[in-house]
Formats: C-alpha cells, sequence, structure tokens
C-alpha cells in the first residue's frame, strides 16, 4: 500500500514523521513561547535563547532570517511557528504575505476575492 | 437516560477571540460573521443543554510534538485555558463531568478506539472560541463539557472515516449514559484555509458549500476522502473538517438543518457555522 503524501500540492508540506524528527528543536523552542517569560527571554538574547533549545544552523539562519518559508524547509510546523511570528509582530495575513511573495493588503484582498 | 439533541460546527480562529475582546462584532469586517451565530444563540436558549461534547483540535497549548495521541478524551473535573502565545486574556475554567467523561472512555475502548485519557488538560482557542460563540458576554459557563481531541497536527493523521466512526461510537455511549442529560456535540474548526508555504491563503469556497450540504444529507460521502484530498481540496488546515465529520457522526437519530451561515474571509480561513437538530429514533418511534 502506498501512503499519499502531499508532494504533489504544490506550495505545500506535510508536517510527517520526517519532518517532526527534523523540526523537533525549533518547535519545541516555539512551544516554549506559551510562557510570556520565555518569549521575554527570546526578545533579550535571541542567539542564547536558539543555542539553549538546540536548533541546528539551518534552523538558526531561518529565524535570523525571519523567513517562514525557510523555517517551514527546516522542519517548523506552522501551529508551533504561529508562536514565534506573534514575537516579531505578524498576524496571520503578514505570514501568509511573506510566503506567497505579496504585500499584506494584496493578500487580503485574495483571501475576500474567493469569497465571490 | 442522556440524549443528543444536537450538533454544531463551527469555526474557531484565533481572531475571533481577540475580535470578542475587543468587542468588534459589530464591525463591518466582523458582523457577516457573528451574525450567523443569533440562530444559534436562540436555539441553545430554548433547548438548554447540560453537556456540551466538542471534537476539536490542539495547536500546541496542551500537546506537543514529545507525545502526540491520535485521539485524547478529557477526564477532568475542571479545564483550563491559558496563554497559547499571544498573550490573550484567558478564559474562565470550564466545568468537566468525569461520569460522562469515563463512560465515554470505557465505551470508546470497549469499541476498539484506544484513546489517551487526560485528568489534566488545558484547551485551547479551538475549544474556547466556540464556546464564546454560543455564550457571550463572560459570564459563567452553562454547562458541563466534555473536551475531545482529534490530533490534526502530526502526520499521520486519523482518515476522515476512522473519525466519523469515532463519533458515532461517541454517539452511541452518549446514548447509554444513564443520567437524565441533555447533549450538544460540537465539531470545530475549518472551513477551508491553508496558513502554511507558498500555498497560504487556499481557500474553496464550491468545496466548502458542498460539505455544508453534505454533513447534513450524506456525511457518508465526505468520509470517503482520503486526508490527502482532503490537504488539496481545503488546504492544510482544512483538515479540521474531521471535527465536524465526528461531530456529525455522533447524530444518531433524524437529523435536520436549524441554521447555517457560511463568510469569507474571517482572517485566513473561510469561516462556517451549521447547527443540526438530532432526533433520536427512540423518540421518533414513541
Amino acid at each position: 500500500m502506498t501512503v499519499a503524501t502531499s508532494h504533489d500540492i504544490a506550495g505545500t508540506t506535510l508536517f510527517d514523521g520526517a519532518m517532526a524528527q527534523k523540526g523537533y528543536a525549533l518547535n519545541r523552542m516555539c512551544f516554549s513561547f506559551n510562557d510570556a517569560a520565555n518569549r521575554a527571554a527570546f526578545l533579550k538574547d535571541e542567539d542564547a535563547y536558539c543555542a539553549k533549545f538546540g536548533l541546528g544552523e539551518e534552523q538558526r539562519a531561518a529565524v535570523r532570517r525571519r523567513s517562514v518559508l525557510e523555517m517551514i524547509a527546516a522542519g517548523g510546523n506552522i501551529y508551533y511557528l504561529a508562536k514565534l511570528a506573534g514575537i516579531f509582530g505578524f498576524n496571520v495575513q503578514d505570514v501568509g504575505a511573506q510566503q506567497t511573495g505579496v504585500s499584506v493588503e494584496a493578500f487580503k484582498a485574495r483571501l475576500a476575492a474567493a469569497g465571490r | 437516560m442522556a440524549r443528543i439533541i444536537g450538533g454544531l460546527g463551527t469555526s474557531h480562529v484565533p481572531a475571533i477571540g481577540a475580535a470578542i475582546a475587543a468587542g468588534r462584532q459589530q464591525e463591518p469586517y466582523w458582523k457577516p460573521f457573528f451574525d450567523g451565530y443569533e440562530a444559534v444563540r436562540a436555539w441553545l436558549g430554548r433547548e438548554r443543554p447540560d453537556v456540551v461534547v466538542a471534537f476539536y483540535n490542539d495547536h500546541g497549548l496542551n500537546f506537543f510534538l514529545d507525545k502526540m495521541p491520535t485521539f485524547a478524551v478529557g477526564a477532568a473535573a475542571q479545564y483550563r485555558n491559558a496563554d497559547e502565545g499571544w498573550g490573550l486574556p484567558a478564559q474562565k475554567p470550564f466545568r468537566g463531568d468525569p461520569g460522562l467523561s469515563w463512560h465515554l472512555i470505557e465505551a470508546l475502548v470497549a469499541d476498539e478506539f484506544d484513546v489517551t485519557t487526560c485528568q489534566e488538560m488545558a484547551v485551547d482557542h479551538a475549544f474556547t472560541v466556540p464556546m464564546s460563540l454560543m455564550w457571550p458576554g463572560g459570564a459563567d459557563w452553562p454547562v458541563r463539557v466534555v473536551p475531545i481531541a482529534i490530533n490534526t497536527v502530526q502526520h499521520p493523521l486519523p482518515s476522515p472515516a476512522r473519525c466519523f466512526k469515532l463519533g458515532r461510537a461517541v454517539g452511541r455511549a452518549i446514548e447509554s449514559y444513564e443520567e437524565d442529560t441533555n447533549v450538544l456535540v460540537v465539531g470545530s474548526g475549518g472551513l477551508s484555509h491553508q496558513l502554511d508555504g507558498a500555498r497560504a491563503g487556499f481557500i474553496n469556497k464550491p468545496f466548502d458549500l458542498m460539505c455544508l450540504e453534505k454533513l447534513q444529507s450524506d456525511p457518508e460521502m465526505l468520509a470517503r476522502y482520503s486526508i490527502a484530498e482532503l490537504v488539496e481540496l481545503a488546504g492544510t488546515q482544512g483538515v479540521e473538517l474531521v471535527n465536524w465529520l465526528a461531530m456529525r457522526g455522533a447524530l444518531n437519530g433524524e437529523v435536520s438543518k436549524i441554521h447555517g451561515n457560511y463568510h469569507i474571509p474571517i482572517s485566513n480561513t473561510a469561516s462556517g457555522v451549521l447547527l443540526l437538530e438530532n432526533r433520536p429514533l427512540s423518540a421518533i418511534a414513541a
């Protein structure tokens, strides 16, 4: 039996076992951001906080660049990454615009157009 | 005996909770969405459920990737809400119903669903937003609750057919519970949306409208989709439809539509609400 994957769905990464292993440290760091004190600690010394959670170089670079697509490629899961995006002051429209390479206004207009 | 009086499917986007906290319900962006709940609240005022059994998905408040249950049933006397990372105000705690919880757990395991049982469970926006939409105003919750979490985070996810069968088993278990209790079943999530990747912002209105119709008339048809097909048709987060399918599965009687609403967009999501009344077959026969 072959297990269906998202490889054929352009622009989509299924968060499966391989990605869950790859992204564990990054997602674990993001999970810690449920606590406001941890969000403050990250803001105070980002590099030290990433090091404490054992992020690899690919993950560190993605965080440094604030690149959501790179974080996903490095195993990040959007449910956890959303907590990190919140620290950067991004809402989900900002994140959507960044990933699709359009302005936030254009991204919002695209969403609204889907309703017509 | 316990009776299932109905099922409610509803979106649960965090921004809804933020809009409630800020009192934005009448603003042009939000009004078409919030107006969709007036008929739900009128029905709740008439029918007065005692308990809400809610299928929802945790977004990284209670569960992390260290231990990820496919199905987790709340068995707590009280459930708390907490900061999910954005510092939003926490909701008042929810009263549990440990008697019903353990009855469900016993019945589900006997039915070959090997669920995780949770005597402590923090509930996130996927649980609290539907509750706030049903009972706004911040007063004490007028119902007891049993949260049932379905994994929609880490693949492999349970198939739509499996979630529908879980709902069927929950429905049978509720109706075999000896307490005289009126139960509302909730399915939380969706409709179509994708937050991640270059396909972010994907919304599929024709598919959503079809689902809203089939949830009432032919849920088995929706249960035949694979998870990969749901991702393609509804987006990576649109798979939350499995929560609605579990809710629909629990409605074992004669099902009629009381109310529905559909609005795009709320945040990045096609939002929907669907209220189905359930008339137990035993009541129809009597």
